[in-house]
């Protein structure tokens, strides 16, 4: 007996306990924790837009491209009809659309947006979809290529993940170019979102399902692209449409290495390897990113000169004078310079190299005393173009003079330009560079102020300096 | 889903045959589908693989075919069939067949076919089974009956009862079907069931039949959805005698077309019981 009497006395303390904790918990929601509704109105335009909705060209495109068509149409008393541009059109060159709903809408329960179609002629709709509504367009789906015929079609655009649609504005876009030169007309009807309920089997898809591996260096970035949705449809045919970034959750295999931002941005951060994976709706994306951020390349040799004999740009071993940048995003240049360091040891990292400009013009390098210039290289790869690097004295005028079309010195500047062979450009080894000032510079070296690189290769740099 | 079927079924357990043979008359000809239903109950289990024990199949159970058959079983089907782990297995509560695309012994497909011969025959009963199906264009699951005499007597005079075909280029709709001498291949007795807004590839259904003497019903989950009697084919009545069940998932073949480059691999078709009953 007294044993129950305890478990009672427990059982009395725990009900206790519960009425309390209820009783804590029990207050009613405050406005502030209220869901705010939005309406779940699936029509588009039936016969007219539903209310709330506006019609906003695109800029550039025919702004009178649209208009209700009363004498055609799918079903009811009207469609919409789309007049597309030819080449040439004084009104605009395309045709081209967002239809927004001011308020939003809560677009949950469906799983496609549907409409039927016709043309004037057999054309291809270049772009249609939904989620524009000339914001963040977080949730912009696009559907590729529609084959348009002259008879009536229905096209089923899926939604790549119907619960991220709880208050969409951008209810339908469209554009469309001319077909072979020629305008034509292409009307829509019954346009609006659908509970279909045969839009099944997903397969979301990053860089278009290819598992790609990069060697990359810290402090780049890399951008997920071929962001796809494949559902199966009711027909038994395949739907893909491009979805935004925001329908995915990405993740990397080590945030150590490599960490991957919400638009699918992926930041190289450190060193060693990480794979980059998506989900859409629950569902493993195919496709992948493999980053291999290797220290591999080591440092460049230390340099042993004296720092009283070297008038040095960049590098951990001096103190630097003044650069203005390491990249001047010359017109035509694809250069792309980023900042690596592995541990105290600063790199640039150029890639894409075609030509890039370093300047140093506040103040000038005074380099009269000054024979060589040094620089260290490092590429995985081999190159099989040669590598230049041109130096130039800006001359007593303080301006660097350039032929915009040759690239040539004039006025008053100086170059000289260094030609590294290719095949001496070995993969994976720091290659050491010393560059006589000579030539066209040996007696006008007191205003150096651009290092020009050429060439086509990616490629590490390290200790740019001049010494005696 | 028709919620006046799904009323009887319930009824059924609970209540004399006699009521419910009158009842089902008014609710057939109310809803207007077919008048003539004959209605038997068959609630006797008789066997069942629950498929609850990981690994290879029961062995008491089910046997297999393997290979090829005969130009592609009768159908230009282009699988290779197996017993291999990767095509047939029994994992968490489901008997698992997978066809896979892979070169095999001369074949570009493999898969599985299971079946009850020489372990279980019966004339007679309900024989149902719960089936996720897979999909895709080529895709070609059944669960279906054989006449257990196919060795002495052949197709189609042996008798075959299609319990559900599936399309996997058309995934809203099943067919139910019986070959007999006479209506056989293009021209066998078959019906269709069509989902609305709804599609058999995504969830387990109940595929079944229940077969008596005259007559044979066709019904997914609770939709009961065609009748086939003596008097609906076109030559000799054979169903009258044991069959045994196979269950298999083919790779192109006659009946759906080849694969294209959309479908995709590997597919599994997932069976969570086969159940016989008899009355």
């Amino acid at each position: 007996m007294k044993k129950s009497n305890y478990i009672y006395t427990k059982i009395i303390i725990l009900l206790g306990l519960m009425v309390s904790v209820t009783v804590g918990c029990e207050r009613s929601l405050s406005d502030e924790v209220a869901f705010a509704t939005f309406p779940k109105t699936a029509e588009v335009f039936i016969d007219g837009f539903s209310g709330g909705l506006n019609y906003f060209p695109f800029s550039g495109s025919k702004e009178n491209a649209f208009t209700v068509d009363k004498e055609v149409k799918y079903k009811g008393t009207a469609s919409m009809r789309f007049d597309v541009p030819r080449v040439g059109d004084p009104g605009g060159s395309y045709a081209g659309a967002i239809l927004p709903d001011a308020t939003g809408r809560n677009l949950t329960g469906y799983d496609a947006l549907t409409f039927w179609v016709k043309a004037t002629q057999t054309a291809t709709l270049n772009e249609v979809g939904f989620g524009n509504s000339f914001g963040e367009n977080k949730y912009l789906v696009t559907l590729n290529d529609v084959p348009l015929s002259t008879n009536w079609t229905k096209v089923i655009i899926p939604i790549p993940d119907a619960s991220k649609l709880t208050l969409e504005k951008g209810m339908f876009w469209y554009a469309e170019g001319p077909e072979n030169g020629n305008g034509y007309t292409f009307w829509i009807d019954e346009l609006k979102y659908e509970k279909l309920g045969t839009v099944a089997q997903p397969r979301p898809a990053i860089f278009n399902g290819v598992d790609k591996q990069e060697a990359s260096f810290i402090g780049s970035t890399v951008i997920i692209d071929g962001l796809k949705q494949t559902f199966n449809l009711g027909s038994g045919m395949n739907k893909t449409v491009t979805a935004a970034p925001s329908y995915f959750k990405f993740s990397s295999s080590n945030n150590e290495v490599a960490r991957v931002s919400e638009l699918g941005v992926v930041s190289v951060v450190g060193f060693g390897t990480a794979k980059i994976t998506a989900i859409l709706g629950g569902v493993k994306a195919a496709g992948s990113l493999t980053i291999d951020a290797s220290g591999s390349f080591g440092s460049a040799p230390v340099p042993t000169r004296a720092a009283a004999d070297v008038i040095s740009l960049f590098s951990n071993a001096y103190t630097n004078v003044p650069v203005d940048f390491f990249n001047g995003f010359y017109a035509g240049s694809t250069t792309k310079t980023t900042d690596i360091k592995l541990g105290a040891d600063d790199f640039k990292y150029y890639t894409d190299l075609n030509y890039v400009g370093i300047e140093f013009k506040n103040p000038a390098v005074n380099a009269t005393q000054m024979n060589f210039l040094h620089l260290d290289v490092w590429s995985r790869n081999a190159t099989t173009t040669d590598f230049i690097v041109k130096i130039r004295d800006r001359g007593a005028n303080g301006v660097i003079d350039t032929n915009v079309f040759t690239g040539a010195p004039t006025g008053d500047d100086k170059e000289i330009s260094f030609t590294v062979p290719a095949a001496l450009i070995v993969p994976s080894q720091w290659v050491s560079i010393n560059i006589p000032l000579t030539g066209d510079i040996a007696t006008q070296k007191g205003n150096l102020a651009q290092i020009v690189f050429v060439g086509n290769m990616n490629f590490l740099l390290d200790n740019l300096y001049f010494y005696k | 889903m028709n919620k006046i079927n799904q009323f009887k079924i319930q009824l059924s357990q609970l209540i004399p045959q006699s009521i419910l043979f009158l009842l089902s008359i008014f609710v057939f000809s109310s809803c207007s589908t077919d008048d003539k239903q004959t209605v038997a109950t068959f609630n006797n289990l008789v066997i069942a693989d629950e498929f609850t024990v990981n690994g290879a199949p029961n062995s008491k159970m089910w046997g297999y075919d393997i290979g090829t058959g005969s130009n592609g079983w009768g159908n230009g089907e282009l699988q290779y069939y197996t017993n291999r782990t990767e095509n047939v297995t029994v994992q968490n509560g489901y008997l698992i067949i997978t066809a896979k695309k892979e070169s095999f012994n001369g074949s570009s497909y493999t898969s599985a076919r299971l079946l009850t011969k020489g372990k279980f025959e019966q004339a007679y009963g309900r024989y149902e089974a719960r089936i996720k199906v897979p999909y895709g264009q080529g895709i070609w699951p059944a669960f279906w009956l054989l006449g257990a005499n196919s060795e002495t007597v052949t197709w189609p005079k042996c008798g075959e009862i299609d319990i559900m075909e599936f399309r996997g280029q058309n995934p809203t709709t099943i067919q139910g079907t019986v070959h007999g001498p006479g209506y056989s291949g293009g021209n066998a007795v078959s019906k269709s069931y069509t989902l609305l807004n709804d599609r058999f590839d995504t969830s387990f259904h109940i595929y079944g039949i229940e077969w008596g003497p005259k007559y044979i019903n066709f019904y997914v989950d609770d939709v009961l959805y065609n009748q086939i009697t003596p008097a609906d084919v076109t030559g000799e009545w054979v169903f009258d005698k044991p069959f045994y069940i196979i269950i298999n998932l083919a790779v192109g073949g006659s009946f759906v077309g080849a694969p294209n480059s959309e479908t995709v691999f590997p597919q599994s078709m997932l069976i969570d019981y086969v159940r016989v009953y008899k009355q």
